[in-house]
């Protein structure tokens, strides 16, 4: 027996999926994505070390995301196809987090209006310039609409609040250390969490885009090397430059002392 | 050009779950870049420029790849300073010998492969997995090897499993086969190889092995035209690469020199060099 067929304006259906997406969202804990004086920084509240909010898609340009982990998984598998496949098929300079951005707006928003049910995801698209003034961070929403932010961005449950935080305490030219501090404490307010917890780096996902590495630019920061910049004794105040000795991955920096042994080589020798 | 119809919606293909291989998403969402997807016409063949001799040797911590700097095609030399050694990833290099054209591209897509699997997986490739990646980009261009564009590729890399350095060959049907101690591809090879195997000591160090790749390599272009030697006139050296745990690293014109210039004044007086 087919039911009865009813009358739903466009107006409704829309702002019912909107508020839908909007309810799947808020339930997630927040991730603030903020400029610093050599780069753009990702903090995520998230105690797994295996689910990332945070990720590299290339070069000069990461991602980060709230909502549901499967919808923002499969974003960002998408991003990094589409950044690898338009430097393949141009060069590595031609892939810009504007161009993503579009692309991801386009495909959220056709979801939004065409599917059953919309993407219940927020994103960000950052790309660290050669100067802070160049440094690129995009909003994209549920429904597929841009912004472009200047200096920093909260988004999840909390993120209102916490960009009310920031837009308070944060200034362009702070050091790394100095905008973690300030992003941790205002996560660290969070109502999805505990209020007024004090998180520690086992509860954090932090990585950089750090604009002074050649060509792969993005690290996760973990370890002693998190410790050190969130204490404010510590007199660590920024990433190292060279990756960590040890023989594996190099996207993860963990402790403080420069060594020798930062590689990543493109295709040929250097400065050809 | 290549993203989604759809007024710039990601299309399926970019959404599809599964696949963390770039060159399967490429197949199946733009195969006209893969470079074994191109039709040619039957029966034809064409002139273009090849790239020669590669050889790679082991030592204690890891493994020296080197090759020269000529491209042929026919008798004309076509380019003196070709590069034809390229790091795959941070732990690996491919030398290529065949049709440059064609080689330069399948190390490209090569090169973009592993980066894609380590951002979508979150971890490095094995050894082996890189070299059977890179064999079935080698089968998947067999059609163009059967109209005279053979691409015959050599990878080395540092194991970070069994901390050692490893040698891979091919032929033009992708066959991947691990080789022991020395290898050598390209047409100057056989000669390369004669010299490998009389210099080649289990103890060798890294200075040492750089210093077997460029006598073999010599030993390559005096006897095969389509292999250059050292270039003193133009102070064109062999492009070295070394890789060991610490990853891979290209050896700087002002670090070769000396090697070269060692080789050569070796071999003033007694043409066979070093034995």
């Amino acid at each position: 027996m087919s039911s009865m067929p009813f009358y739903v304006s466009p107006e409704q259906l829309m702002k019912d999926r909107a508020d839908y997406a909007r309810k799947g969202i808020a339930r997630g804990r927040s991730v603030v994505v903020l400029g610093y004086d050599r780069g753009i920084a990702f903090v995520a509240e998230n105690p797994s070390r295996a689910l990332h909010k945070v990720s590299e898609i290339y070069d000069r340009i990461a991602f980060a995301a709230v909502g549901k982990y499967n919808e923002f998984e499969n974003l960002r598998v998408a991003g990094v196809r589409y950044a690898d496949l338009r430097g393949y098929s141009y060069d590595r300079s031609d892939v810009t987090a504007r161009g993503l951005a579009n692309a991801y707006a386009q495909t959220l928003g056709t979801v939004f209006t065409q599917e059953s049910k919309p993407y219940e995801v927020e994103i960000v698209v950052a790309e660290v310039g050669t100067r802070p003034e160049e440094d690129q961070i995009y909003r994209l929403t549920y429904d597929g609409s841009v912004a472009d932010e200047q200096g920093f961005v909260a988004m999840g449950g909390a993120g209102e609040q916490i960009e009310g935080g920031l837009e308070e305490r944060w200034r362009p030219g702070m050091s790394l250390a100095d905008v973690l501090g300030v992003a941790v404490d205002l996560l660290g307010r969070d109502p999805n969490g505990a209020t007024g917890r004090r998180l520690d780096a086992s509860q954090l996902e932090v990585a950089v885009l750090d604009r002074q590495r050649p060509r792969r630019t993005f690290r996760r920061i973990e370890g002693t090397l998190l410790g050190a910049l969130l204490n404010t004794e510590d007199p660590t105040r920024d990433a190292p430059t060279a990756d960590d000795p040890t023989p594996g991955r190099h996207d993860t920096l963990t402790q403080g002392s420069p060594s020798e042994s930062a590689t990543n080589p493109e295709t040929q020798r250097e400065g050809e | 050009m290549t993203t989604g119809a759809d007024a710039g919606r990601l299309s399926a293909a970019y959404l599809a779950t599964g696949s963390s291989s770039f060159t399967d998403f490429v197949g199946a969402h733009a195969p006209h870049l893969l470079p074994s997807r191109r039709a040619l016409p039957a029966g034809s063949s064409l002139e273009a420029p090849h790239g020669t001799t590669i050889v790679t040797v082991t030592y204690g911590g890891g493994v020296v790849m080197a090759g020269d700097r000529r491209a042929t095609m026919g008798n004309i030399i076509a380019n003196r300073d070709m590069e034809k050694v390229f790091a795959g990833d941070e732990y690996s290099a491919v030398g290529i010998a065949g049709t440059a054209g064609i080689a330069i591209e399948l190390v490209k897509l090569f090169q973009v492969e592993l980066e894609h699997y380590e951002k979508i997986e979150g971890t490095l490739l094995s050894l082996e997995g890189k070299a059977n990646r890179l064999a079935s980009m080698i089968r998947a261009n067999l059609g163009m090897a059967m109209q005279g564009l053979s691409v015959v590729p050599i990878f080395a890399g540092y194991d970070l499993e069994r901390e050692e350095g490893r040698i891979f060959s091919y032929d033009v049907t992708g066959g991947c086969y691990e080789e022991h101690h020395h290898h050598s591809v390209g047409s100057g090879s056989l000669f390369a190889r004669g010299s490998l195997k009389k210099l080649w000591r289990p103890e060798l160090g890294a200075g040492e092995a750089v210093s077997v790749g460029i006598e073999a390599l010599y030993d390559a272009a005096d006897d095969d035209s389509a292999t250059g030697g050292p270039d003193v006139g133009r102070r064109i050296w062999p492009t070295v690469a070394v890789i060991d745990r610490e990853g891979v690293r290209f050896l700087a014109d002002e670090e070769l020199r000396p090697v070269v210039e060692a080789v050569i004044a070796g071999r003033e007086g007694n043409p066979g060099g070093a034995r």
